[in-house]
């Protein structure tokens, strides 16, 4: 186990060096000239050879990529070059992180809230037609676009509505039931969370629905139900003592797998709430050529990918001693 | 060397048919897929109106017989760019999966045959891609190589080209081309190293047969099934990420119909209209779904109808 972890663990500064080494590339010699944006079409040849100086952007390509290393490796990141003029990657990244991260993890708490439910219930009630309804509705969820989904939900929740019954001479008005995110965070504890974190949850909603419910038809015919049910145990016992336990140890290990995406942040959702957070951050890198934050994002991704890998298969491990031996 | 040849046997296809006919989601999925492809087939026939042909005296109106679908801003008819969107949704997801299957049967199977260092080299280049969010990936290189082609396209002389908005789909096909690649090449690795060590091969090598020689004629041949089955599940995801590439700006630009560009164009504008003008992003919205569904349930019923034993 300790080699296995440590191999792993020594698989991530090589992954880091390739990832780096591509996005560097991609950054230098890719379309754009960061320098160009900043001081704009009238800037003189002068002015932009000096700057070029000033960032170091007239060195080669190794001494750039290596100066980059030895800055990050001591926690520079670098400074964005356009958005943010200035500022240093890494606050930028201190400050929109934990916003993305509390987003997911209440995305998570909802999907795992939903999702495990109605799985047990396929599960137990299979091939029924509660069974079919909630089949339908996860593969609906994850069949709508965000996109769709963004605006259409907007309106739905965080709009008033007016109905007029012209016949009973009747007028009323529903909502807005849910307020909308406006470019900054109050904090999960906010109604406006909802929204957001329930269209990020939709996936997450597929993922726990289907796991459970399969898990839950496997292990009800496994010879340990046969044996607790024979002995006379009630049927709630069973279900929640014997068969729920063994069914949700694969939930936990996808959860395991979940906190690399934790970091990642689902852009089309922040875009479109407003929410400044990391997938926010990574976009707007992108499309301005901000490449200091590109890099950072890219490499933070990886990490918290590779690691979160590397914890699921540990936890496999010592949730199954099968595992282990091998 | 069948004993009981009847005549009338049905052949393997029909009763695939047969089959995923019997499992109405599998069928229903089968359905509109079908309705996609004749709608981009036939759309100069089908649409009633150029996909950008304007009609600034009838703009923002609501479905009426005229416009089925009503028209946008631009008093372009909605159906008729539904309809487009269609040819421009079956392009893309055709390419993208071409360049998968190519990129990815290639690959797997020389990592799997050869198990030395291009193995290594190909599976650790499939781990960098499995390193990030799928979607994540494919907007940075679209975003990073567009400009790239653009300029290359105008440096060539190639300026209508660059225009002309086909090089956008050249770059969306780029894009999710290539990251597609890596979970098709795991997956025909690990088919071809349990198939390599089966008897038929193990005594066509014997006999001298080259190396392309074993792994086309007797290797993939045996690893179709499963190929056929990735390959079905990951349509919808195509269809969905070009959606997402065009609504981000990145993918196909306005005035090409994609169903993705046409609910960002709507959705932006109309949203804080609704209910008015909201058939704008409803309609292009559900179209969308309809075909991510279809595909995610006639990839299921595929599965189920190319592996009986396996159903859960």
């Amino acid at each position: 186990m300790a080699t296995f972890i440590l191999r792993r663990l020594l698989w991530l500064p090589v992954l880091l060096f390739f990832v780096s080494l591509i996005t560097f590339a991609l950054g230098v010699y890719g379309p754009g000239d960061p320098v160009q944006v900043l001081l704009g079409l009238r800037a003189t040849p002068e002015t932009i050879e000096r700057l070029r100086r000033e960032y170091g952007f007239d060195q080669p390509f190794h001494i750039q990529y290596l100066n980059y290393v030895t800055n990050a490796l001591q926690g520079n990141f670098g400074y964005s070059l356009v958005k943010y003029r200035d500022q240093p990657v890494g606050a930028l990244i201190a400050q929109a992180l934990p916003v993305t991260i509390q987003l997911n993890l209440v995305a998570i708490f909802l999907g795992v809230g939903i999702g495990v439910p109605l799985g047990l219930i396929a599960g137990l009630k299979r091939d029924s037609w509660l069974d079919l309804l909630i089949r339908g509705i996860v593969v609906a969820g994850i069949s709508l676009p965000i996109i769709f989904l963004n605006p259409v939900l907007t309106f739905i929740f965080s709009r008033r509505h007016d109905f007029v019954l012209a016949a009973l001479n009747l007028k009323f008005s529903i909502g807005p039931l849910l307020p909308m995110v406006q470019g900054y965070w109050d904090g999960i504890f906010s109604a406006k969370v909802i929204l957001p974190a329930f269209i990020e949850s939709l996936g997450i909603i597929a993922i726990m629905t289907r796991q459970m419910r399969a898990g839950m038809i496997e292990v009800l015919s496994a010879d340990y139900i046969r044996t607790a049910r024979a002995k006379g145990l009630r049927e709630r016992v069973v279900i929640v003592r014997h068969a729920m336990r063994n069914a949700l140890i694969p939930i936990a290990t996808i959860l395991g797998l979940m906190m690399g995406g934790l970091v990642a942040g689902s852009f089309l959702v922040e875009n479109w709430f407003g929410i400044p957070g990391v997938g926010q951050l990574a976009f707007d890198a992108l499309m301005a050529r901000d490449y200091y934050i590109t890099m950072a994002m890219v490499l933070l991704i990886a990490t918290a990918y590779v690691l979160s890998n590397l914890i699921v298969d540990v936890m496999y491990g010592l949730l199954d001693p099968r595992i282990r031996k091998s | 060397m069948q004993t009981q040849t009847s005549p009338k046997r049905p052949s393997a296809q029909a009763r695939l048919v047969r089959r995923i006919l019997a499992n109405p989601p599998a069928a229903l999925g089968a359905l509109v897929i079908l309705l996609m492809l004749i709608a981009a087939l036939f759309a100069p026939f089908l649409a009633p109106y150029a996909y950008d042909q304007q009609n600034l005296d009838y703009i923002e109106k609501p479905p009426s017989a005229a416009h089925w679908f009503g028209t946008d801003g631009l008093g372009r008819d909605m159906f008729s760019r539904i309809i487009w969107g269609a040819r421009s949704a079956v392009f893309v997801i055709v390419m993208v999966t071409l360049v998968n299957l190519t990129l990815g049967v290639t690959l797997g199977a020389l990592a799997g045959y050869l198990e030395n260092w291009v193995d290594t080299i190909i599976m650790r280049l499939a781990d960098i891609l499995f390193a990030f969010p799928g979607l994540l990936f494919v907007f940075f290189i679209a975003a990073t190589i567009k400009p790239s082609v653009m300029n290359w396209a105008k440096a060539s002389g190639l300026g209508d080209l660059a225009n002309s908005g086909y090089l956008d789909y050249a770059v969306v096909i780029l894009a999710l081309g290539a990251i597609g690649w890596a979970g098709l090449a795991r997956l025909i690795r690990a088919q071809v190293l349990t198939i390599k060590q089966r008897e038929f091969v193990l005594a066509a090598r014997a006999l001298g047969v080259p190396t392309w020689r074993v792994i086309t004629r007797h290797i993939l041949p045996n690893a179709v099934t499963p190929i056929i089955v990735a390959l079905s599940m990951g349509l919808g995801d195509i269809a969905l990420s070009e959606g997402y590439l065009s609504f981000l700006g990145i993918g196909l630009q306005p005035p090409a119909p994609s169903w993705g560009n046409i609910i960002a164009e709507n959705a932006g504008r109309y949203w804080r209209r609704f209910p008015e003008m909201i058939w704008l992003v409803f309609i292009p919205g559900l179209v969308l779904a309809a075909i991510v569904f279809a595909f995610n349930f006639f990839g299921d019923g595929l599965n189920e109808a190319l592996n009986p034993e396996i159903v859960d």
